[in-house]
């Protein structure tokens, strides 16, 4: 898939430590991953805003084994559905996660760093 | 306005190859040999038939996968399409068949499916291609594999409901129980919940023989209308309803990540077919991987939701239990070749409504529902088959 305008603007925030949601001004609903239409209510008024970091995890599991030879050097690692404080969910990554204690609904702030490629990405550690 | 498609159409052939690791067929060989064989099981020629439907090939995709069919075939279809809703591309297909003969659009419809992810595609090929379900920008990047989507599924239903590790394992036994009565099945030897729980752990909680498997196959049937169906060489089985769920592709984007849209599918089918699942002697499910079982048993009606697991674990999945589910061995024990997979349930169906399953053959076979799901438990079609039409 090529990458839209919106898509490099997501990833633009990225590269500065932003994950950038979007805001419908129709009807208040935020939204992720990037659309050109609001999911909830079909208007194209939509505004970049910043996640403030805090989520919980909606589900999580443990790679045991990739595929793609970039992750390899990163196994074992948690991949999890985090649910963000403003509402969307979204796929990450929890760092340093320890799988036999982390359970659903646990706290998890946002953070960002190279996974698997030199892109910064939105990553999650497990709240202090 | 919608067709009465009740009891309006009917299988008439069935047929698979050779299944499991099968180096010296491509896929395209295998989907022409299984739909041959089908045309021959039906008693027909292949001049009969005039319309077909496949799906793509993952080790040999062409572009006009259908179309390219036919002419390796030499048949000239009036009606000739690909389909690809994932793993519940076979039952689209049922519902597409239906449809296309209740409208006129063909008479005589053979739907084959073929694909060789064992021989055909390295490991790595074949679990990259796969895993390529997930978005590419929001989900890939962060280094998912497919046991690892559906573990995020069985993770969420083990938090909500309490089902455990084991109450999945009870899935692949039961599966492999009823392979172990099947030739035709990849795996046969029995296995038992202990040996699930130490198998390799891939992605928590999801062990090694949790996981369907990696095989090269084709399976086809022939379906026509309830009029030409009668005076064929095998009685006809009759689809009495069908129907489909979409609820997302993306397993982030899922309404729900414990409750799938087999629920309307479900119900849609029970509806056309006015049956409810008091009607169903036995079951064939998407069993990709264990946890899908659990969910479907729950979203089709066969227990309440959240019971998915004490009703795996009491047996009733088993041979002999009260309903037997993927009487062939399924995806985790009989053949995973893709998208094909369901096929094999399909046929399996057909060939226990035609009680001409040998030892394996149930001892009631009247009405049977069959499902199956692609993506991550995103798109869902539920059939409900029949000996006869009341
Ligand atoms: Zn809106």
């Amino acid at each position: 898939m090529s990458n839209s305008a919106l898509d490099k603007e997501f990833q633009a925030g990225c590269a500065r430590g932003e994950l950038r949601l979007q805001h419908c001004s129709a009807c208040g609903h935020t939204q992720f991953y990037p659309r050109i239409i609001c999911a909830a209510c079909g208007n194209d008024a939509l505004s970049w805003v910043a996640a403030n970091g805090p989520g919980t995890v909606a589900s999580f599991t443990k790679v045991r084994q990739a595929i793609d030879p970039k992750f390899k050097d990163l196994l074992p690692y948690v991949v999890a559905l985090i649910d963000l404080q403003e509402g969307p969910r979204m796929m990450s990554v929890i760092i340093d996660a320890d799988v036999d204690t982390l359970q659903i609904g646990d706290s998890v702030t946002l953070d960002f760093m190279p996974w698997g490629d030199d892109a910064l990405r939105p990553v999650f550690k497990v709240a202090e | 306005m919608t067709a009465n498609l009740r009891g309006a159409t009917a299988f008439i052939g069935a047929a698979d190859t050779t299944v499991g690791v099968v180096p010296d067929l491509n896929a395209t060989e295998l989907c022409v040999q299984a739909a041959l064989a089908a045309i021959k099981d039906a008693g027909l020629e292949k001049g009969d038939i005039d319309g077909l439907i496949t799906c793509n090939s993952m080790a040999q995709p062409i572009m006009y996968h259908a179309e390219a069919i036919a002419e390796y075939m030499q048949i000239f279809p009036r009606y000739c399409s690909s389909v690809n809703t994932g793993g519940g591309t076979t039952f689209s297909a049922v519902h597409h068949a239906a449809s296309a003969i209740a409208t006129g659009m063909a008479d005589t419809i053979v739907i084959s499916m073929g694909d060789s992810l064992r021989s055909g595609m390295t490991r790595e090929q074949a679990a990259k291609t796969q895993s390529s379900t997930g978005h590419p920008l929001y989900e890939q990047v962060y280094g998912q594999t497919v046991p690892s989507y559906y573990a995020l599924i069985a993770q969420a239903h083990m938090a909500e409901y309490g089902t455990t590790q084991a109450q999945y394992a009870e899935i692949a036994v039961a599966a492999r129980a009823h392979a172990a009565g099947n030739p035709t099945a990849q795996k046969r030897e029995p296995i038992s919940v202990d040996d699930v729980l130490a198998s390799r752990m891939i992605a928590d909680p999801l062990h090694l023989l949790d996981c369907s498997l990696m095989s090269d196959g084709g399976s086809a049937v022939v379906m026509t209308s309830a009029e030409r169906a009668q005076d064929r060489p095998h009685a006809p089985v009759y689809l009495l309803g069908v129907g489909e769920g979409h609820s997302h592709e993306h397993i982030m984007a899922a309404r729900s990540l414990t409750t799938s849209a087999a629920v309307e599918a479900g119900q849609r089918a029970y509806a056309m077919a006015g049956a409810n699942v008091a009607d169903i002697d036995f079951a064939q499910l998407y069993d990709c991987f264990t946890p899908t079982v659990l969910i479907e048993l729950e979203d089709l009606g066969f227990c309440a939701k959240g019971e998915g697991g004490d009703f795996s674990a009491s047996g009733a999945l088993k041979p002999g239990g009260s309903l037997p589910v993927n009487t062939h061995g399924g995806l985790l024990s009989h053949c995973h070749p893709g998208n094909p997979g369901s096929m094999f349930a399909l046929t399996e169906t057909i060939q226990q409504l035609r009680h001409n399953c040998g030892d394996r053959q149930l001892a009631k076979a009247e009405t049977a529902l069959v499902h199956a799901q692609g993506g991550i438990m995103s798109s869902h079609a539920a059939v409900i088959l029949a000996r006869d039409v009341q």
